[in-house]
């Protein structure tokens, strides 16, 4: 089943330097590990491509049910050097969210998993 | 001692909510008001207002915040602790009093805390095996040397945990941590010694939650976001700390906005690096190890706090100069609202490229199609309207100039049902670039001085 990234969490996005961060959030524990099965390096690194520069990070943090990625050169030299509207990577949260992932069937059922529109 | 100490954020940044301060000290009971003005650009910024003026250089915002808390500061004893003095903590301090002068009886203490301002120590420091390298690019400082405008080290809690134990009731300092102004009145409190890991780091992370002021409760957060109530009247966040490092973070009754579990969570994944590794200059704090939950509306209880001793170095941020931009934009509305502005850029290249002119960026958005989002957004063929924004950026500041002269022709002689250039010529802007880097903890030596 396909999944839409904003139907199961929520996001905030910041900067450090030419780096952009996005900690994403399952909106119910129980769908963390499907953020984290899913939700790998790379399909956020394919998802961005063309958009970021560099490489992406990976981080974990089960205790608050999130995911943290770093996008490496996102920002086009970042703060006062950046042409760009969001030059400090504040809506990098929301074009995360929307990632579909395809979730097999019977685990999409079990989780109780909205189904993408 | 307290059973339980109160830190209310104040402000966020420069530029945040100039009532925020006074809401705070008269919402409700609490014993310390911290202040975070200082961003990474905003020292650079101070600088120049020094350069042109002696007297100047640090948050001027400050001084008024202080007026309109004063009777809370002398008649309730809530303490003050503000990185307000950006550049120039002394005449900062200056300001405050004589704004306390101003009141008979006026019981000011103000700790003063300076030591983080390397500028007139670069060249010594970097003779002296200190290459204060690039932390993103690792090229030395000296590459931009002649262009530095401000130096400053990130320092710690110490020097504000002896300004309080010297007595202040107002701690001004310069370039300190974020997180140490909301760390150090709770380490000051509750006599956590300098390997108190886990206590430090919880101080830390309070400190990370409320240091962005609103961000925290209810501002900016995209969970549920169209619940929220009464976001004109959104209560800035406060923590109530105790001697163990659990806290609760609230904010005042009769407000808006929320704190909740996923308000908090949003705060916390906020400009985050590697979450295992929180550094600061006291303490390395372990974001893994942060338990929430709700306790009661409004109310979020952290606890579970791990934390590590810190390195030994301190982080520099040096701002230089480094070339000009500009950036224009025109509007072009339905039908074709999006192609009209891709011809509309194709042709300002064009022109720009035929009048020779070099810039090390050109970029271009189209603001309401692809701008953030980019290709992710997918087709806007109908949208109503698309905002062309053009922006370079060189080291040429004649060629950025010439620049801004082509747009405005483009209204007359470029694509059709093109608007929105009221605004004149864009502004041509030095650009202040930011040098992350590192130094040896031992070369800074943070003082300290009380005024009474």
């Amino acid at each position: 089943m396909k999944v839409r990234l904003l139907d199961i969490a929520h996001a905030r996005s910041g900067d450090k330097g030419d780096t952009a961060n996005v900690g994403v959030i399952a909106l119910q524990p129980k769908w963390y590990d499907v953020l984290d099965q899913f939700v790998t390096r790379t399909r956020v690194a394919d998802h961005f491509r063309g958009m970021i520069e560099g490489e992406v990070e990976r981080y974990e943090l089960p205790n608050l049910n999130a995911l943290n990625f770093l996008l490496h050169g996102a920002l086009d030299g970042g703060g006062t050097l950046s042409l760009k509207t969001d030059a400090q990577g504040k809506v990098f949260s929301t074009a995360l969210l929307r990632m579909v992932i395809d979730v097999p069937d019977a685990e999409a059922k079990r989780l109780a998993l909205p189904a993408a529109k | 001692m307290k059973e339980i100490v109160r830190v209310a954020a104040g402000q966020g940044f420069w530029g945040d909510d100039l009532d925020a301060p006074r809401r705070q000290v008269e919402g409700g009971q609490i014993d310390y008001l911290m202040l975070d003005y200082l961003a990474e650009v905003t020292m650079s910024i101070l600088q120049k207002q020094r350069e042109r003026d002696p007297s100047l250089g640090y948050a001027r915002d400050f001084i008024g915040a202080m007026e309109s808390i004063l009777p809370a500061v002398l008649e309730k004893g809530v303490k003050v602790v503000a990185n307000a003095g950006g550049v120039n903590p002394r005449a900062c301090a200056e300001a405050v009093r004589s704004v306390g002068a101003q009141r008979r009886g006026s019981k000011l203490r103000i700790g003063v805390v300076t030591g983080d301002d390397l500028l007139g120590r670069l060249d010594d420091l970097m003779t002296h095996g200190h290459p204060l390298a690039n932390m993103e690019t690792g090229e030395p400082l000296s590459s931009v040397k002649d262009r530095v405008l401000s130096a400053n080290a990130y320092i710690g809690s110490e020097p504000i945990v002896e300004a309080l134990q010297g007595g202040a009731n107002v701690v001004i300092t310069g370039r300190s941590t974020d997180t140490a102004l909301t760390m150090a009145p709770l380490r000051h409190e509750f006599g956590w010694g300098a390997e108190s890991w886990d206590q430090l780091a919880a101080g830390i992370v309070a400190g990370h939650i409320i240091e962005c002021g609103a961000q925290c409760s209810g501002g900016n957060c995209l969970y549920d976001w169209k619940s929220i109530p009464d976001l004109a009247n959104v209560g800035y966040p406060l923590v109530e700390a105790r001697a163990d490092g659990t806290f609760v973070v609230t904010k005042h009754p009769g407000t808006g906005g929320r704190v909740s579990v996923p308000t908090i969570s949003e705060q916390l994944v906020y400009e985050m690096g590697d979450p295992h590794s929180y550094i600061t200059p006291d303490v390395i704090a372990d974001f893994t190890t942060i338990r929430l939950a709700q306790d009661g509306e409004n109310r979020v209880r952290v606890s579970g706090i791990k934390g590590k001793p810190p390195t030994d170095k301190l982080k520099v941020s040096v701002a230089y100069r480094a070339g000009f931009k500009a950036v224009g934009t025109l509007v072009y509305a339905w039908p074709e609202a999006l192609e009209k502005a891709q011809a509309a850029d194709r042709i300002l290249r064009e022109r720009l490229d035929r009048l020779g002119l070099k810039f090390d960026r050109v970029l271009t958005e189209f603001v309401g199609a692809t701008a953030t989002h980019g290709a992710l957004a997918g087709e806007r063929r109908d949208a109503p309207e698309v905002q062309l924004r053009f922006g370079v950026r060189g080291t040429d500041r004649a060629a950025v100039e010439r620049f801004t002269r082509e747009i405005a022709p483009l209204v007359l002689n470029g694509p059709p049902s093109v608007t929105g250039f009221a605004g004149g010529r864009p502004k041509v802007e030095e650009i202040v670039a930011y040098w992350p880097a590192l130094v040896d903890k031992s070369v800074v030596k943070p003082k300290v001085e009380i005024i009474s």
